[in-house]
């Protein structure tokens, strides 16, 4: 499904990503770990399109399309979507709306039919239910005046309503308390498919008590330096990211 | 695949043609056999004449403002024609009677002239259709006056009901009250009239829709609103003007006088022609807008949605004169491409416990600049006056401006005061984070504008907010590539 070949990315001239290999298959889940400013997000981004960041070599393509020449929304009708670290405010804008928008647009782009407002509605409340959230949400501005917890779970709501082939998910479980983190989590596992893969970005195990990954890969400096199962997760929290280090730099 | 906001799309004034129809237009120039002839071509009474005539002198002696955060060659009136009127209707009794020409006109640009078409769709409105120079057709007319209601065009007015044009009319802008209201009454075309009697609560919307089409002339129309004790009324105008390379006048004046316990919300959406994506053409809309609470307990709200124009110059203010009377100003002011607004409001304080809202949205694109120009002014009698003002401006792209000049002047020290304003350049993330969700770029720039502006639309009627939204998107398609 997803393949990402030797993938340098540059940002503002600094390279963050040195080839970057990865390949994710249809309905597997895998974690990216690592520490802070290894390229974890930066990951994230240049898969949505995000163009401040420069890709300078190496290739990704996704379900035999190439990645990389694709607009961020047709990647996102493709089948990509991205629950962001930091959720953007989008004053005046309903969530309706906006989700609206986004599901009629992928519909379109699929060359199906808009959905009518009852029928999005009944969509809504459908998924509503599931992750604890209010109706009062469909009528509030974008994430505006929303708790850090509050917009984590509006992120999952709206993958849940877009249905994307490939959820990413990047530092989700950053901001969120106990509870928080096992509604998302709850949320993210009642949409475990055989045709929907999750790349889940974070910085720590914790949030894979909940969510048990297939596949754990350790970045470091932009690239992938470790992968292995499950099991990896656990030995980084006790160990810290410290031994990677030294690791990498014994096979320098 | 980045936003290139540089790049402005040859995007199409959908409203940019312009009709085939034989007219009678002045020869150009500005003159005292002008007005006579326009005073003439109305049947005016000597007195009206006069009154232009006088105007006309002080015009002569009064300078351009300059005052104003715009650039314009300066016009040349004498280059401009005063008058442009259909050819051989007089007053026409039924649409039989005017040109096809022209009602087909309007059914391109979707005003409804058939009353037996409006009544089957949903909306409740009634239209003055003014063409160039000539008020053309009012609908309802017959239906309004059951209750008492006048809706007609001025030159009408003046006929019919001189003591109400007598007593009215500059009793808001005085003739010579400024350079264009000046201009504009010495040589005033048409417009529209409104009158509710005592009580009554206007039971359909009212509107004007205002279309320029000669070339070379301008309009200068004249709009007077008069609601009685205890009354009601909502008018719209709408505007659109054919595309064209040279620049067109539109200077007016709109009067409105609400009496005691009596509500007037008047609503705008201005789409003149803005120009080419080159600055090339569009309308230099000079516009005074001006309504007095008289009376105790009286409310003039005042609703813009200025999207239109190479130039706008317009602050509809409300002179608050009667204790507990409320004046409002809701804008949305968009410039894109070259287009130039230097808009806002003048809230005089007059009577006690008066109350003044003004929420300001102004959206810049492209090379447009935009400006927000208000005055709040305590009167050393009102008592307890409050004010507030919200000035929000929103950037899209790097070669725009936005600039705001907020007057505030207050003599009484019981005044409430409250002033808020932003600044905000569309974010890069915000439209990064709906394309993410399949919105395209230029969907996203409108709903992120049209979330922005939010507050305003609100304060329209139902289905002019629909098109006020719709209107947006369209003035900003091209603001990203």
């Amino acid at each position: 499904m997803l393949e990402i070949r030797n993938l340098h990315v540059k940002v503002e001239d600094k390279e963050i990503l040195k080839g970057l290999n990865l390949t994710v298959n249809k309905g597997e889940i895998h974690s990216i770990m690592g520490p802070n400013g290894s390229g974890k997000s930066t990951l994230s981004q240049v898969l949505a399109g995000k163009d401040a960041y420069e890709v300078t070599d190496g290739e990704v393509i996704f379900n035999g399309k190439d990645l990389l020449e694709l607009d961020p929304e047709d990647r996102a009708c493709e089948g990509i979507f991205l629950a962001f670290q930091y959720p953007v405010e989008i004053p005046g804008v309903a969530n309706t709306y906006l989700l609206r928008e986004a599901l009629n647009a992928k519909r379109k782009y699929n060359d199906l039919k808009p959905l009518k407002h009852v029928e999005f509605g009944k969509l809504a409340r459908e998924k509503m239910k599931d992750l604890e959230i209010d109706e009062s949400f469909l009528k509030r501005s974008v994430n505006e005046g929303f708790s850090g917890g509050e917009k984590k779970r509006n992120e999952i709501f709206q993958m849940q309503i877009l249905e994307p082939s490939l959820a990413i998910l990047d530092e989700t479980d950053s901001g969120l308390d106990i509870d928080a983190l096992q509604v998302v989590a709850k949320g993210v596992n009642s949409m475990k498919s055989p045709d929907r893969s999750f790349l889940i970005i974070t910085h720590y195990q914790r949030l894979l008590n909940y969510i048990v990954p297939d596949y754990v890969h350790v970045i470091y400096d932009g690239q992938i330096v470790k992968s292995g199962g499950k099991e990896l997760a656990f030995e980084l929290e006790e160990k810290g990211y410290g031994w990677i280090e030294e690791e990498k730099a014994a096979k320098v | 695949m980045s936003v290139d906001f540089e790049k402005l799309a040859d995007q199409e004034y959908k409203y940019g043609f312009s009709t085939n129809v034989e007219q009678e237009i002045a020869p150009v120039g500005l003159n005292e056999d002008v007005i006579k002839m326009i005073s003439a071509k109305k049947n005016e009474p000597e007195w009206l004449l006069e009154w232009r005539l006088e105007a006309y002198k002080n015009w002569l002696k009064m300078k351009e403002p300059d005052w104003a955060f715009i650039k314009y060659p300066k016009i040349d009136f004498n280059k401009i024609s005063y008058y442009a009127g259909t050819k051989n209707v007089e007053r026409p009794k039924s649409l039989d009677e005017i040109d096809p020409e022209i009602r087909e006109t309007y059914d391109k640009l979707g005003i409804p002239l058939e009353e037996q078409k409006m009544l089957a769709g949903v909306t409740n409105v009634a239209v003055d259709a003014v063409f160039d120079s000539v008020s053309l057709f009012t609908t309802f007319k017959e239906k309004l006056a059951e209750d008492g209601v006048i809706f007609c065009s001025i030159s009408e007015a003046v006929e019919d009901h001189p003591e109400l044009i007598k007593k009215y009319l500059g009793s808001v802008v005085p003739k010579n009250d400024n350079f264009y209201a000046c201009l504009n009454s010495a040589v005033f075309t048409d417009g529209s009239f409104v009158y509710i009697p005592e009580g009554v609560r206007c039971p359909m919307e009212l509107s004007t829709y205002f279309r320029i089409n000669a070339e070379n002339t301008g309009q200068f129309e004249r709009t007077l609103i008069i609601a009685e004790k205890g009354s009601y009324v909502s008018y719209l105008e709408g505007c659109t003007a054919p595309q064209r390379d040279e620049n067109q006048l539109h200077a007016a004046v709109v009067e409105l006088v609400a009496h005691e316990d009596a509500t007037i919300k008047y609503s705008t959406i201005q789409n003149w022609y803005p120009g080419d994506k080159n600055g090339k053409g569009g309308i230099y809309n000079f516009v005074t807008k001006r309504g007095r609470c008289i009376g105790d307990n009286s409310h003039i709200s005042w609703t813009q949605v200025e999207t239109g124009s190479a130039i706008t110059w317009k602050y509809p203010s409300c002179i608050l004169e009667g204790d507990n009377s409320v004046g409002e100003f809701y804008s949305v002011a968009l410039t894109n491409r070259y287009q130039q607004a230097d808009t806002g409001t003048k809230m005089i304080h007059v009577g006690k416990n008066t109350k003044s809202t003004i929420i300001s949205k102004g959206i810049s694109a492209g090379h447009g600049q935009n400006t927000y120009r208000g005055l709040v002014d305590i009167g050393k009698n009102a008592n307890n006056a409050r004010n507030y003002t919200q000035c929000d401006s929103m950037l899209i792209g790097d070669e725009c401006g936005a600039h705001t000049f907020p007057y505030i002047e207050v003599k009484n020290s019981t005044a409430h005061m409250e002033h808020e304003a932003s600044t905000s350049k569309i974010g890069e993330d915000q439209l990064f984070y709906c394309q993410q969700r399949g919105i395209s770029a230029e969907d996203a720039v409108s709903l992120i504008v049209n979330g922005f502006c939010k507050e305003v639309f609100k304060e329209l009627p139902f289905e002019f907010a629909v098109e006020a939204e719709k209107l947006l998107s369209v003035s900003l398609e091209g603001s990203v590539g």
